[in-house]
């Protein structure tokens, strides 16, 4: 059987430079944007369906904090919580935060992710499926997140990108991911 | 034969309409999605297609040359037909270029009331002969069936011979282990199956666990049914790639985790007479389709150019179940 | 009102490899001891058995036509060789009743009369109604459809004869590979018909060492025994004539037996399942698939 190296996981100094950042105006505007993207396209919510108010819990492996996900129309949140605070959550996806970044906008396939093992879910398995699934339609890339159209949203896709970039090459030396399909040109 | 000259075409999936765009701009030749309900086998939360949306799929992908074909291809339930055959209408009214299909019920509605729409036969009615493939072409003008995965290369070859209608055969992606249509092992577990409710292993009977030692238990109605060690692949939840003890053994009595690739065999596949090849995972995501469908695009092209599709086939096994890959009943040793 | 009617018994076809001798021996003894009404045999899971048994069944036949019962022959469920395919031609032009398990089989017959084996995928009236068109006079249900789909069929399809798959492990998967000859090392195509060493299936348990399923060659059959104790109102109410009682190494007579009693009144339920139990079954009971739930499962059914 092979062995899988660590993933994408950031180093460990950005970890810790991340720790102390004010957790109140990010999870405001996480929050902020999550309800406008909601508000934006209510087809999402549809097909979320069940998973609607169910709190998910997205624990990347690499920081120091959780994000406790909540989709519901107006009141949907995002709370930045300890990792030991999630017991609310009814399921819960851990990964390295660069992988769950790759997801959100699709680079990655979770199932690959999850053959891997670099995905873990526990809890309630539908609803993980069911945001997934809503995620993968949803093609969030980051001018969608933040509702930028036209040349700001490129502007905003391309920057997250050559940053992303950046940060996989230094968390990973290249990803030994061959699932992102951007090492072979072939996207 | 003129079967042999034409190139195959590339049948790829869609659980999402970003998944169909997906497909369309990476090169399928006909994308298959079902609506989002009970009536396709893929009936998981937060996947597949509106009626609003199909028809915008289909837009989208007839402008970039593709087909869609529609799975309806469950079994109806007792008392509900209607929901299958509205399915059946609405697939129609969105100008699909085909319904995929597999209950007599479902195939006599399209026959009767779409005459004039393409009618292919779902591998979910294992038609594994001739005869049976015949009754399907004679009795509803089924034009194309997807083949149960219990033929090696050269019955596939024979089997063409001998029938009037196009075959499809599976390439790439999740490997049923049993005669798809014939198992029941999902709903013995759980009480939910692809023939009764379109689901295998439905996700709210799934559990996963991590033990101290790293181990990840997957649990299915409450059964482990699989183990895998820290840091090593894995696979779907499903009973027929799970482990058990038999004879004294413990280990993967069924199939191991493992995912089909037939990219080997596309030259004889043609040879076959083969019309499409069908790349599965609906389930999947647009990063899944994307690469899979340019990687078997190239492959495909590269029959006729020699172009070598090698290296980019290669690059997609970290998508299979276990990273691993087999042809399956394709060659006769597997069985 | 209508008036109550008797509910028939059948032995349904053996899916296992049992030699030649011990299968003449068994058919000798169901012919004058047991009372079944309709007796299923043939080859329905593995076509490189039917060699071996091929001699049995005209004897098998005759001897249980004299006692007086209705014989129909069930054919392979997954015919695919050009020798099965042939076999299967052959059937169909018999002239005696025969049980279809595969589309295959259908054209051959030209309408005339058949079963509907548990092995077609049939779970709604329309395609049952399908079915009788081309000459289906009873049907045997898949045995995960659920008992409130049976009666929904049965009221709208009158026509067909329902008969129940009633006792026995569950015929749950075919496939064209053959886990008897995995699980020793061996290939299909020489699996030295290993299958024979379990005349009611390999057991196969869960990495938790519970017994969950049993592997017969080609077919994943459930490690528990299905037990439909329905009793003959509800059978009578649900549109159901006839329960099918499939063939174990316990003791069939005394399985029809039990099952005879309980349908005529003798037993109910709860003594029907106690004397099935201690007949050496080969798992523990369940049923709930009649209820539309997890099959492995025990739940009480209604009255």
């Amino acid at each position: 059987m092979p062995t899988t190296a660590p993933a994408l996981s950031l180093p460990p100094l950005i970890s810790t430079l991340i720790a102390p950042l004010p957790k109140t105006p990010m999870e405001v505007l996480l929050t902020r944007f999550t309800r406008r993207l909601v508000a934006r396209r209510p087809e999402l919510l549809q097909r979320l369906g069940a998973v609607v108010k169910v709190p998910i819990a997205i624990v990347p492996d690499d920081m120091p904090h959780a994000f406790l996900l909540s989709l519901d129309n107006d009141k949907s949140s995002v709370e930045i919580c300890d990792k030991d605070q999630i017991t609310r959550a009814k399921a819960v996806v851990r990964a390295p935060f660069l992988v769950l970044l790759g997801l959100l906008d699709g680079t990655y396939d979770a199932d690959a992710l999850f053959f891997t093992r670099d995905l873990k879910i526990e809890g309630r398995t539908e609803h993980v499926l069911a945001l997934r699934n809503t995620l993968e339609e949803a093609d969030l890339t980051p001018g969608e997140f933040f509702g930028l159209s036209g040349r700001p949203a490129q502007w905003m896709n391309g920057f997250s990108g050559t940053l992303l970039d950046k940060a996989k090459r230094l968390a990973g030396n290249g990803s030994r991911n061959a699932n992102s399909m951007e090492q072979d040109g072939q996207r | 034969m003129s079967k042999e000259e034409k190139q195959m075409e590339l049948v790829c999936p869609a659980g999402t309409p970003a998944a169909l765009r997906a497909a369309a701009d990476a090169g399928a030749d006909a994308i298959y999605c079902g609506f989002a309900n009970e009536t396709n086998a893929r009936n998981f939360p937060g996947l597949n297609f509106s009626p609003t949306e199909l028809a915008d799929g289909v837009a989208y992908a007839h402008a970039k040359g593709a087909k869609v074909l529609v799975a309806i291809n469950t079994f109806a339930r007792a008392g509900s037909i209607g929901l299958w055959r509205q399915a059946v209408d609405d697939a129609a009214a969105c100008n699909a270029d085909a319904i995929i299909a597999a209950d007599l019920a479902v195939l006599e509605h399209a026959a009767e009331k779409h005459p004039d729409r393409r009618l292919h036969l779902s591998v979910q009615a294992a038609a594994n002969s001739p005869e049976a493939i015949r009754f399907y072409s004679d009795t509803f003008g089924v034009k194309r069936v997807v083949l149960p995965r219990v033929f090696s290369v050269p019955e596939i070859a024979a089997l063409n011979r001998e029938i009037d209608v196009e075959t499809e055969v599976f390439v790439f992606g999740g490997l049923c282990v049993m005669t798809e249509g014939r198992c029941s092992l999902s709903s013995y577990a759980t009480g939910k199956s692809p023939n009764l409710t379109g689901v295998c292993s439905p996700p709210d009977h799934v559990d996963y666990r991590e033990d101290n030692a790293g181990r990840l238990l997957a649990q299915l109605g409450g059964f482990t049914i699989d183990s895998f060690e820290k840091n090593t692949p894995a696979g779907y939840p499903t009973l027929c790639k799970g482990q058990f003890s038999a004879e004294g053994r413990t280990g993967y009595l069924f199939e191991d985790p493992v995912s089909l690739n037939a990219f080997e065999l596309l030259e004889d596949l043609a040879k076959a007479g083969v019309t499409a090849l069908k790349i599965e995972g609906r389930q999947r995501g647009k990063a899944y389709i994307a690469g899979v469908v340019s990687g078997f695009r190239r492959a495909v092209d590269g029959l006729a150019t020699g172009t070598d599709a090698g290296p980019a086939i290669a690059a997609l096994k970290t998508f299979s179940e276990g990273g691993r890959q087999t042809s399956g009943s394709y060659k006769k040793t597997w069985r | 009102m209508t008036a109550t009617k008797r509910i028939e018994l059948a032995l349904g076809p053996c899916f296992f490899n049992w030699s030649a001798d011990k299968l003449l021996d068994f058919y000798a003894r169901i012919a004058d001891e047991a009372e079944f009404d309709c007796v299923y045999l043939g080859e329905v899971v593995c076509g490189k058995r039917m060699p071996f048994t091929d001699t049995v069944w005209p004897q098998a036949i005759e001897r249980l036509e004299r006692s007086g019962k209705t014989v129909v022959l069930s054919t392979l469920a997954q015919p695919v060789s050009k020798r099965e395919r042939n076999i299967l031609k052959q059937q169909a032009s018999y002239d005696m009743p025969i049980e279809i398990n595969d589309m295959s089989l259908l054209p051959s017959r030209e309408a005339r009369p058949f079963t509907a084996g548990p092995f077609l995928n049939i779970y709604n009236e329309a395609s049952l109604a399908f079915l009788a068109k081309q000459g289906a006079v009873s049907w045997c249900p898949p045995v995960e459809l659920p008992l409130e789909s049976i009666q929904q069929i049965a009221a709208l399809v009158p026509e067909v004869a329902i008969e129940l798959f009633a006792f026995g492990r569950l015929p749950l998967a075919l496939s064209s590979r053959c886990y008897h000859a995995r699980a020793h090392g061996l290939s299909k195509d020489s699996c030295q018909f290993i299958c024979e060493r379990d005349p009611d299936g390999m057991n196969v348990a869960t990495l938790d060492g519970e017994r969950f399923l049993a592997a017969n060659g080609v077919q994943t059959l459930s490690h528990a025994c299905h037990v439909a104790a329905l009793t003959r109102d509800h059978l009578n109410t649900s549109g159901i004539q006839r329960l099918r009682l499939s063939p174990h190494m316990s003791d069939m007579v005394a399985v029809s037996n039990a099952f005879r009693e309980f349908l005529d009144g003798a037993l109910d339920a709860a003594e029907l399942e106690a004397q099935l139990e201690g007949l050496e079954l080969p798992g523990p009971l369940c049923n709930a698939y009649l209820k539309g739930e997890a099959g492995w499962k025990k739940t009480s059914l209604p009255a």
